[in-house]
């Protein structure tokens, strides 16, 4: 592997770029793997790369339907945040936000996480209270960089938001969580790929697996269509098709429905918004970024029926720029550039899971909802933590499948028991 | 957008409709044991293909509907009002 710094990208450059070699392998598939992970979106490959570096394990493949980065991976809004109060969901977003501080560094790659900050707009004293609760939570545990903020530093920070009296849903001020930001998707997906890789784990694409072979408790195969491969263990971490591979284990029914979310990205602009700004009232639910190509960057809710199609509805996308003309109305005469969706795992109460299943040697990375692209460092080093060492660590002790037996919901948002209402 | 057939209204844009959920879930007797609860609240079988979900005409008859719908490819293939008992009892109202 060539060693990214300053000084080759000169010598490079010296010498016509002619030395760069590939970044990963494209390796024959084995027929034995002791670990196989189904799925090369972000949380594989970096549960592969934590599996080498963190537990020096070897022999491991990850299988991808498609090509890496090209599933939810590409069809994010690359939002990082850790602005979590529920118990488990605090500590773990927590520790991802830290594993995102330090991930350039870590896999020698530019993953161009950029802390530029996540403001949360408030409409009425109600969501003021609710949120300097959640904030209070955050800075007692770990994360001293939320703040509330009034309309003064908000309208010095973001002047050309709608702060009109007539707007429908004025802006009485803001949740600030500075440390939040956005990351470049692809440069993750290539960075922990690259990394993996590098550490001896064949990453497989175009190899969709088709079923699964048991005896008893244990799936002893995979069947893909590039062939039959025995594993010692299997991962699932498929977002959108966990349930398809469920019933491929013979599992039956899970907490989980497949629901699809769009994403939009306009023509690239000037320097525009500096932050992350986030809108939600009235049934609204909008969050906007610029990319560094200029382009703003912006999502808001499912589309509110179950759905395994990668494309959108026409109703959101109309609801959608309603939102981004309420808040930013500068935008009006902005052309949108791309549109699609991704499909997402919602689960039961707005929280993943990371656990053992039924079946001894197989391990489940899903449920991420809305909420996957923040999570993939912490996500990756936890499942492979699981895999490794075939117990679940106190951190995601209640990711497991059971939590609902015991009562326990792990609901932010506290919808209930209802995947589509998870925003 | 989706378009579904509405017994009561006719053909009507998806965005009138709100969306239920999973149709094929029979709850369990009041008394069943708590597991048979967890199975039917929490569970899903999540198809990918056609499945049996629930409809309700929200901005139209406020009716709840038993639609049939491919979940790849959005195609509906039968649309029942979800409790006929009321249905009938309307149409015999008028």
């Amino acid at each position: 592997m060539t060693r990214f710094s300053a000084w080759t990208v000169f010598k490079e450059g010296m010498r016509g770029q002619k030395g760069w070699a590939r970044q990963w392998r494209d390796p024959d598939l084995k027929k034995h793997y002791d670990i196989v992970i189904v799925g090369g979106g972000l949380h594989g490959l970096a549960t592969a790369y934590y599996l080498a570096e963190n537990h020096k394990l070897k022999n491991i493949a990850v299988l991808e339907k498609g090509w890496i980065g090209g599933g939810n991976a590409g069809r994010n809004t690359t939002i990082v945040r850790s602005n979590y109060a529920r118990p488990g969901n605090r500590e773990f977003y927590e520790d991802s936000l830290k594993l995102w501080e330090n991930l350039s560094f870590e896999l020698n790659y530019n993953v161009m996480f950029s802390q530029r900050s996540h403001i949360t707009l408030l409409h009425s004293p109600g969501a003021i209270d609710a949120v300097a609760r959640n904030y209070n939570i955050m800075r007692r545990t770990g994360a001293p960089d939320v703040e509330l903020w009034g309309l003064e530093s908000l309208k010095k920070a973001i002047p050309h938001l709608n702060y009109t009296d007539n707007a429908r849903f004025p802006i009485l001020g803001a949740a600030v969580h500075k440390r939040a930001g956005t990351a470049r998707h692809d440069a993750v997906a290539w960075g922990y790929a690259r990394g993996a890789d590098s550490r001896g784990v064949d990453i497989i694409q175009n190899c969709e697996v088709t079923g699964m072979i048991r005896a008893g408790v244990n799936v002893t195969a995979l069947e893909t269509t590039r062939g039959t491969i025995r594993a010692g263990k299997v991962a699932l971490a498929v977002a959108g098709s966990t349930s398809r591979l469920w019933q491929m284990a013979g599992l039956g029914g899970l907490p989980i429905e497949t629901h699809k979310l769009q994403a939009f990205v306009s023509e690239p602009l000037k320097p525009l918004l500096d932050q992350v700004v986030v809108f939600g009232i009235g049934g609204a639910h909008f969050y906007i970024s610029q990319s560094d190509k200029g382009g703003m960057v912006f999502g808001g809710d499912l589309d509110w029926y179950k759905s395994y199609a990668q494309r959108g509805n026409l109703p959101i996308v109309q609801d959608v720029t309603e939102a981004a003309m309420s808040i930013l109305p500068c935008l009006g005469r902005v052309k949108l550039l791309r549109q699609w969706a991704g499909v997402v795992d919602m689960s039961m109460d707005g929280t993943h899971f990371i656990c053992k299943t039924p079946l001894d040697n197989l391990y489940l990375n899903a449920g991420w909802n809305y909420g996957g692209f923040k999570a993939t460092p912490a996500s990756g080093w936890w499942f492979a933590d699981l895999i490794a060492q075939d117990r679940p660590h106190k951190m995601i002790r209640d990711f497991d499948l059971k939590r609902f037996e015991r009562g326990l919901h792990i609901d932010e948002r506290g919808a209930g028991s209802d995947p589509k209402l998870h925003g | 957008m989706i378009r579904i057939p509405c017994p009561f209204c006719g053909i009507r844009d998806h965005s009138e409709f709100s969306y239920g959920g999973d149709g094929s879930i029979a709850y369990p007797a009041l008394d069943a044991p708590m597991n048979d609860w967890h199975d039917a609240v929490f569970l899903r079988d999540n198809l990918c293909g056609v499945q049996t979900e629930t409809w309700q005409h929200l901005q139209g008859c406020r009716m709840w509907l038993r639609v049939e719908r491919d979940t790849m490819t959005h195609e509906i293939h039968s649309v029942t009002p979800a409790h006929p008992g009321m249905a009938a009892a309307l149409e015999s109202d008028q």
